[in-house]
C-alpha cells in the first residue's frame, strides 16, 4: 500500500507556478511559460480563427498585447510569444484590408503599378507604426518607402519574411494594407526582375529535344520483375549535393 | 582628394528626374565631391505641415535628419526644392520646439539614437556657391556656353519662407550667378519667384498651363532661349504642361526647362548621352545643336 502512494507521488505531474493574465479583459490563471495560444486554450476558449499552424509559419495567430506598467501596443504571433504576468491581450484573427486584382502578364515592374492598384502607399507619414508592431521585426516602413521611390528590388527583399499577419495594416495611419502592396512587390520583382535561372531552361530545352527519351522508353520497356531488380539493386547512395 | 557628402536624393530623383541625379553627380565629381547616398532614408514629407501642433507630419522629415546623426555626420546635400524645403523647415521648427522634438523623438522609439537638431541641411546650389566657389566652376568649363540666353526660374521652395531660404527671398541670384560662371547670357526674370501652380497640376492642369504660358512667355519676352530650375515639381508643370499651354493659348510658343546640373554638365563638356534629355517633353537638343553646344 505505501509502495503504491510512492508511485503516485512520482506519476503526478509537477504542478506548473500560475500567473495572471486578461484575455479580452477577464482575468485568468495561466501557466507560466505558455503561449498565448495555450493559456487561451487553457482558459477554455476554443479556437476556430485565430490558430493556425502553431509554429510561426502561417500567420494566422495574430496578436496584441500591453504589459503592465508600459503604453506600448505590442504584436506577437499568439503561437510564438510566452505569456507574462498582468499581460492584456486579444487576439486579431482577420484584417479587412485591400487587395487589388491585377494580372501579372498585364502589369509593369515600376512605380506606376502601385500607383494604380494601391495608391494610398504613398500616403505613409513615416510614422513607423507597422514596424514597431511586426512580430516578425520586419522593417515595414522601410519597404513601403522603398516602394514610394520605385525601388521594387528593396522592397521584395525586405518583406521577404512577411507571414502576412496583418498587424502593420491594422495599426497604419495612412490606411494602407501593407502585406498585400509587399506581395505584389514580390512577385513583380519574381516576374520581370529576378535573375532568371539558366540551368531550368537548358534542362527544358534538352527535354524537348528528346535527350532523355531513350533512357524512359527502357524504363517503360521493362517488366515488373525487371523494374523491381532494378529498384532494389540501385545506387541509393549517390551523392545528391 | 575625394569629398564624401551625406546625400539625400528623395523619391523624385530615383523616379521622374534620375536625369537631376544623374548629372548632379557628373557635375559635383569635376569636383571631387561624391555623394555619400544615405543607408536608410524615408519619403521627406513631401509637403511641409503648417499646422504647428501636428508633429506627426514632421517625424518623416526628421527621421531622416537622425539617420545622418546615426553615422555621425553633420550635413546633409539635398537636390530636390521640395525635399530641401520640407526637411530644412522641420529642421528649423524642431530646433526651435524642443519640446516638439521630444515628442517625435518619443515616436521614435525604435531608433538606435535620438534627433538634436545638430544635422544642417544643406541645397547643392549653396554647396557650389558657397564651399566649391563660382571661381573654381569657372575653370572646369569646356565648353562656355555662349550663343544661349538663359532664364533662372526659382519659384518658391528655395526662398520661402525667408528663415530657410538659400538666398534673397526676392531678388535671389546664386542661379544667374552660376550661369554667367559658365560662360552663358542670363536674363533678369521678372517672375523667377512666381508660383509654378505646384500640386494644381494634379486636378488643375488649366491652371498650370495658364502659369506655365505665363512663365514662359514673360521669359520669352526678355530673351530667353531656355529656362533653368532645381525643383522636378516647376520642371514637370513648366515642361509637361506646354502640351496643354499650347492647346489653350494658340500663339505660344515651346521653350525647353533644364535642371541647372543638366547645363552645368553640358559646359563641363560630358557627352549628350550623359546629359538626360530624353525624358524631357520639349526636348533642349535641336536649340542646342542649332546653337552649336552639341
Amino acid at each position: 500500500m505505501a509502495e503504491k502512494e510512492v508511485l503516485n507521488e512520482e506519476e503526478k505531474e509537477p504542478q506548473a507556478k500560475m500567473i495572471p493574465v486578461f484575455i479580452m479583459g477577464q482575468k485568468y490563471e495561466v501557466p507560466e511559460g505558455s503561449t498565448i495560444l495555450n493559456a487561451i486554450e487553457y482558459a477554455g476558449y476554443q479556437l476556430k480563427k485565430g490558430v493556425g499552424c502553431r509554429e510561426g509559419f502561417c500567420g494566422a495567430c495574430a496578436t496584441v498585447y500591453r504589459l503592465p506598467g508600459d503604453y506600448k501596443l505590442r504584436g506577437g504571433l499568439a503561437c510564438q510569444t510566452v505569456v507574462q504576468p498582468g499581460m492584456y491581450l486579444t487576439q486579431i484573427p482577420f484584417t479587412p484590408a485591400q487587395k487589388a486584382i491585377y494580372d501579372i502578364d498585364e502589369v509593369k515592374p515600376d512605380i506606376s503599378t502601385f500607383q494604380k492598384f494601391y495608391p494610398e502607399v504613398f500616403r505613409c507619414l513615416g510614422c513607423n507604426a507597422c514596424t514597431k508592431v511586426c512580430p516578425q521585426e520586419l522593417k515595414v516602413m522601410d519597404y513601403i518607402q522603398a516602394i514610394m521611390r520605385g525601388d521594387i528590388e528593396l522592397a521584395a527583399d525586405l518583406s521577404f519574411d512577411c507571414i502576412m499577419c496583418g498587424l502593420c495594416t491594422m495599426r497604419c495611419p495612412a490606411e494602407m494594407a501593407q502585406y498585400n502592396i509587399a506581395l505584389l512587390a514580390r512577385r513583380l520583382y519574381g516576374k520581370y526582375m529576378m535573375p532568371k535561372p539558366e540551368f531550368v531552361y537548358k534542362r527544358i530545352e534538352e527535354i524537348e529535344q528528346g535527350k532523355y527519351e531513350k533512357e524512359f522508353e527502357e524504363i517503360m520497356s521493362l517488366s515488373k520483375e525487371e523494374l523491381e531488380k532494378r529498384y532494389t539493386e540501385r545506387d541509393i547512395n549517390f551523392d545528391i549535393t | 582628394m575625394t569629398i564624401k557628402i551625406p546625400y539625400y536624393p528623395g523619391c523624385t530623383l530615383k523616379t521622374t528626374a534620375k536625369n537631376f541625379e544623374d548629372t548632379a553627380k557628373l557635375v559635383a565629381g569635376v569636383f571631387d565631391y561624391e555623394f555619400d547616398e544615405l543607408y536608410r532614408w524615408n519619403c521627406c514629407g513631401a509637403v511641409y505641415g503648417l499646422s504647428e501642433d501636428n508633429v506627426m507630419h514632421k517625424v518623416a522629415p526628421v527621421r531622416n535628419m537622425l539617420r545622418v546623426k546615426e553615422v555621425g555626420e553633420k550635413r546633409m546635400l539635398v537636390l530636390c526644392s521640395m525635399c530641401f524645403n520640407t526637411l530644412k523647415r522641420a529642421n528649423y521648427y524642431v530646433r526651435r520646439n524642443k519640446d516638439k522634438l521630444e515628442v517625435i523623438n518619443a515616436i521614435m522609439y525604435l531608433e538606435n539614437t535620438t534627433y538634436d537638431g545638430s544635422v544642417e541641411v544643406v541645397h547643392l546650389l549653396e554647396l557650389l556657391r558657397d564651399e566649391i566657389g563660382f571661381d573654381r566652376i569657372k575653370k572646369a568649363v569646356k565648353k562656355p556656353l555662349r550663343g544661349i540666353t538663359v532664364a533662372a526660374y526659382y519659384g518658391c521652395l528655395l526662398l520661402r519662407p525667408s528663415e530657410i531660404a538659400i538666398d534673397s527671398v526676392e531678388q535671389p541670384t546664386v542661379m544667374e550667378d552660376l550661369v554667367e560662371a559658365l560662360g552663358g547670357k542670363v536674363i533678369d526674370l521678372n517672375v523667377k519667384t512666381e508660383c509654378c501652380g505646384s500640386y494644381q497640376t494634379v486636378k488643375r492642369k488649366d491652371i498650370v498651363a495658364d502659369r506655365t504660358n505665363f512663365i514662359i512667355g514673360e521669359a520669352r519676352k526678355q530673351g530667353a532661349d531656355m529656362l533653368i530650375t532645381s525643383c522636378p515639381l516647376c520642371h514637370f508643370n513648366l515642361d509637361r504642361r506646354q502640351k496643354e499651354a499650347k492647346k489653350r493659348h494658340p500663339d505660344f510658343k515651346e521653350m525647353p526647362i533644364l535642371y541647372f546640373t543638366q547645363l552645368m554638365a553640358l559646359a563641363f563638356g560630358f557627352e549628350e548621352d550623359k546629359l538626360g534629355f530624353e525624358p524631357h517633353y520639349v526636348d533642349p537638343r535641336p536649340l542646342l545643336k542649332e546653337r552649336g553646344l552639341l
